[in-house]
């Protein structure tokens, strides 16, 4: 027989005003079962917890009720308390009667029965309560980083630095990402490669950090502290330890390619290092376009590389290693203006992106730094900038605002400014969102002393004419409709997530929202993880961001990861689902009803024929614990510890005693 | 272990004799994460509504079996109303679409029973929503009210 104790906390006069907290305390005591109650002004207090500890002992209570405010606030507390005494913590239970009882009645009448009510059902739910045991498990302490990018990069070094291992996958040949490719950083007009590539060096000379280029990540199982990652490393085809990058392999080769570094508008070779500060300097052959792959004859690198790093013969490998934490840096894509075929994107050459601007304003650009028109390679004088390209634009996918186009548009009329100082930009807009520290300054140092032109509206066409191109927009301020003869277009095309997002999410477990960015485990208050424990998010995978904020939010991560490895092993979610072997009949409708995967089929001899047969199997380290598979479970097979069935219907038919029914 | 089979049940009440003072007792399967904090929050908003429902917290409304709501109506329950996240916010990502799921079925299920469909009522109330989960208390409360004291023995469960 149970040995129940119910205390009634008072709550001050929150809750002992609208309930008789005595008269709960004394009908909870004639409940079978219930060997001691009391009620105390403050029951989370020290002496209420004093108390309640020194009544454990006196009265060998083996369970408690606190008849209190939501477990939401206190049951931690009272399962701690109740530990001190020797009680196993999860034989506390909690009867919420202040949020749901006397704070929304006023009537002392109406709110003591309630309160009763309330307190019943608590006992009867806590007569099925279990020792429920946190078993230990065991911790990987590495990290793998996806993405190699401004977001990955840093979230690498401050796992690292916090002394963890960390292993960076990047899919290109060089870390550094989008970043790398930008000319200037606003507001502060930083230049990104002078930021950016120390950290890109930090990161290969750092012992804790190891990078893997070329390479993406294939597969992921397990769970937090034990990930199990699959990573294929492509084959690069040149030697990564010989390599000195002296460069002689792409002086010599003789395929062009347009770079995808320069977003098109420059060339590179079929064996190339994406871009001079790259990281690992060491070229890459591209397959697709090399004569020696495609035709089986040049190889030209080859003979003249003078240490022997060209190896044509490399192959992919793939490797499994064991991970304790994944962070997701995997960034976003630019949407492909083509598409919106009234600009003349695609059509005319001096239609380009905004990415396409930064690399022509920058030094190590296809113009070296030069503003040129990329049909005829001469200086616009008026150059007309287009925010809000594809975003904030259901009609091509993209509802939402991509955040930083505002921001590096007015950072292009200003560089445009410098570079050819007898130049003209416009700027057609819908709303100018400067929202981050520093910026509507610099917009409006843009406007005053750039002499960039504001114009409120959207372009509607954009034709060619004379050599010129004709914008034709609406000025919704002058309520006109406009036409500016232009020499370059720059569109700011919206970020949208990698064409592969959704096949990533499913390789790291991750969801996904209705424009494919990856979820956070709650917008406000987890915004960096993801509801799969022990894999988190940073930069621009999520949702677009700048580069401060994608800083933010990878330190965010790695604080996280380091908060996890300091720990030295995990502990197990007790409230969690449990197979009964006996009666599961292996239909596994539980296996295709779990958000998280945790249940999977396995092999057992059954007890009584001593035949294999198999049983749904839950994972703990993966079981949240929702119970949607004890919901879903036709043979009442799976039982939800904390929440069986048992006790939720034991807390009704406590109720139901109570009112006669 | 709860009597949890559903057999015939013919167990005659004297609550309709005492009709004036008779109130709807009504029980509520509420979420952790969204819909019993919103009844938390409607609390430390000091908000008011009727004391007819009493609550059962669940982890999740996917873990609201219905054979707790026949389980309710077989005891002679009034109303029961399961609550939980949002669409897209569920804490364990889709609980609450199984629910979405389960509950008009249970409900279609009672209805041809002889539990009057609105006895039972399945809503989305977040954890911000104190508002909501007051109002959805009110109303479920004045629904039951109209429809009378369920008789459990003029149905089959």
């Amino acid at each position: 027989m149970a040995r129940i104790g119910v205390f009634v906390c008072w709550c001050g006069s929150n809750i002992a005003k609208t309930v008789d907290v005595e008269q709960v305390a004394a009908e909870a005591g004639t409940i079978p079962g219930v060997v001691h109650s009391a009620d105390y002004k403050y029951m989370c207090s020290q002496p209420g917890q004093a108390m309640l500890r020194e009544a454990i002992a006196e009265h060998r209570l083996d369970r408690v009720v606190v008849a209190a405010c939501s477990p939401r606030l206190h049951e931690a507390t009272f399962r701690n308390c109740i530990a001190a005494a020797g009680l196993n913590p999860f034989m506390a239970e909690i009867a919420n009667i202040r949020e749901h009882c006397s704070w929304v009645h006023g009537d002392r009448a109406v709110a003591t029965p309630k309160a009763l009510d309330l307190t019943r059902m608590a006992v009867a739910r806590s007569r099925r309560n279990e020792a429920l045991v946190q078993t230990e498990i065991p911790l990987t302490k590495r990290a793998l980083v996806v993405g190699g990018g401004i977001a990955g990069i840093q979230a690498a070094l401050d796992i690292a630095e916090a002394g963890y291992q960390v292993t960076l996958v990047e899919r290109t040949p060089s870390i550094g990402g989008r970043m790398a490719q930008y000319d200037k950083t606003f507001p502060t007009l930083d230049c990104a490669a002078c930021i950016l590539t120390p950290k890109m060096v930090e990161c290969a000379s750092n012992p804790n950090i190891r990078i893997v280029t070329h390479a993406e990540v294939e597969s992921v199982s397990g769970f937090v502290g034990n990930f199990e990652v699959t990573v294929r490393r492509r084959a690069r085809s040149v030697d990564l330890e010989k390599c000195t990058g002296c460069g002689i392999c792409y002086e010599k080769c003789p395929v062009k390619v347009p770079s995808e570094f320069d977003g098109g508008l420059g060339m590179r070779k079929a064996i190339y290092v994406p871009f001079p500060q790259a990281v690992p300097n060491v070229p890459v052959i591209d397959r697709e376009h090399c004569t020696y792959y495609l035709r089986g004859k040049c190889r030209l690198c080859e003979k003249f590389c003078t240490i022997g790093a060209v190896r044509f013969d490399e192959t992919d490998e793939v490797f499994t290693e064991k991970f304790g934490a994944i962070v997701t840096a995997t960034g976003f894509d630019v949407w492909d203006q083509s598409a919106a075929g009234e600009y003349g994107a695609g059509q005319y050459p001096d239609v380009i992106s905004g990415l396409q601007f930064e690399r022509l304003a920058n030094a190590s650009g296809p113009t070296a730094g030069k503003i040129l028109r990329p049909s005829d390679h001469t200086e616009p004088k008026t150059v007309v900038f287009v925010a809000c390209v594809g975003s904030r634009d259901p009609a091509h996918g993209h509802p939402y605002c991509s955040k930083v186009c505002c921001m590096y548009t007015a950072k292009h009329a200003l560089l445009l400014k410098e570079k050819v100082p007898d130049a003209k930009a416009y700027i057609f807009y819908m709303d100018i969102r400067a929202n981050g520290k520093g910026y509507e300054e610099f917009v409006q140092r843009v406007v005053e002393r750039y002499d960039a032109t504001y114009v409120r509206g959207r372009v509607s066409r954009i034709y060619s004419l004379d050599g010129h191109l004709v914008v034709q927009g609406a000025d919704t301020l002058l309520g006109k409709q406009v036409e500016v003869h232009a020499d370059m277009v720059v569109l700011a095309t919206a970020m949208e997530p990698r064409a592969d997002a959704k096949d990533v999410a499913r390789r790291l477990g991750l969801s996904t929202d209705q424009d494919n960015w990856f979820t956070e485990a709650h917008p406000k208050l987890r915004p960096v993880e993801v509801l799969t424990a022990g894999i988190y998010l940073a930069g621009a995978c999520h949702y677009p961001k700048d580069i401060p904020d994608t800083v933010a939010q990878a330190s965010g991560a790695a604080a996280k990861v380091v908060d996890l490895f300091a720990k030295p092993h995990l502990l197990s979610e007790p409230m969690i689902a449990f197979v009964d072997d006996a009666t599961c009949a292996a239909c596994l409708l539980c296996k295709e009803v779990c958000p998280f995967t945790a249940i999977e089929a396995a092999e057992i001899t059954d007890m009584a024929t001593r035949k294999p047969r198999t049983v749904a199997r839950v994972n703990s380290g993966l079981c949240h614990g929702c119970g949607t598979c004890v919901a879903a479970c036709r043979s009442a097979s799976i039982l939800l510890r904390g929440f069986s069935d048992d006790q939720i219907l034991l807390q009704i038919e406590s109720l139901a005693q109570a009112h006669g029914l | 272990m709860a009597d949890t089979r559903l057999t015939v049940q013919q167990t005659a009440k004297e609550r309709v004799a005492a009709q004036t003072a008779w109130e709807p007792l009504i029980v509520a399967f509420l979420c952790n994460w969204c819909s019993y904090a919103g009844a938390d929050l409607a609390g430390s908003s000091r908000m008011s509504y009727p004391p007819n429902v009493r609550v059962v917290r669940v982890p999740c409304s996917g873990r609201v079996n219905p054979l707790f709501i026949m389980s309710c109506f077989k005891k002679g329950f009034d109303g029961v109303l399961v609550a939980g996240c949002h669409p897209g916010d569920c804490h364990y990502v889709k609980g609450n679409y199984y629910a979405r799921r389960r509950m008009p079925l249970a409900q279609e299920l009672l209805e041809y029973m002889g539990v009057e469909p609105g006895r039972i009522r399945f809503d989305w109330v977040s954890a911000a929503e104190s508002g909501r989960f007051a109002q959805v208390v009110q109303s479920l409360t004045e629904q039951v009210r109209a429809l009378g004291p369920f008789a459990v023995n003029k149905v089959h469960i």
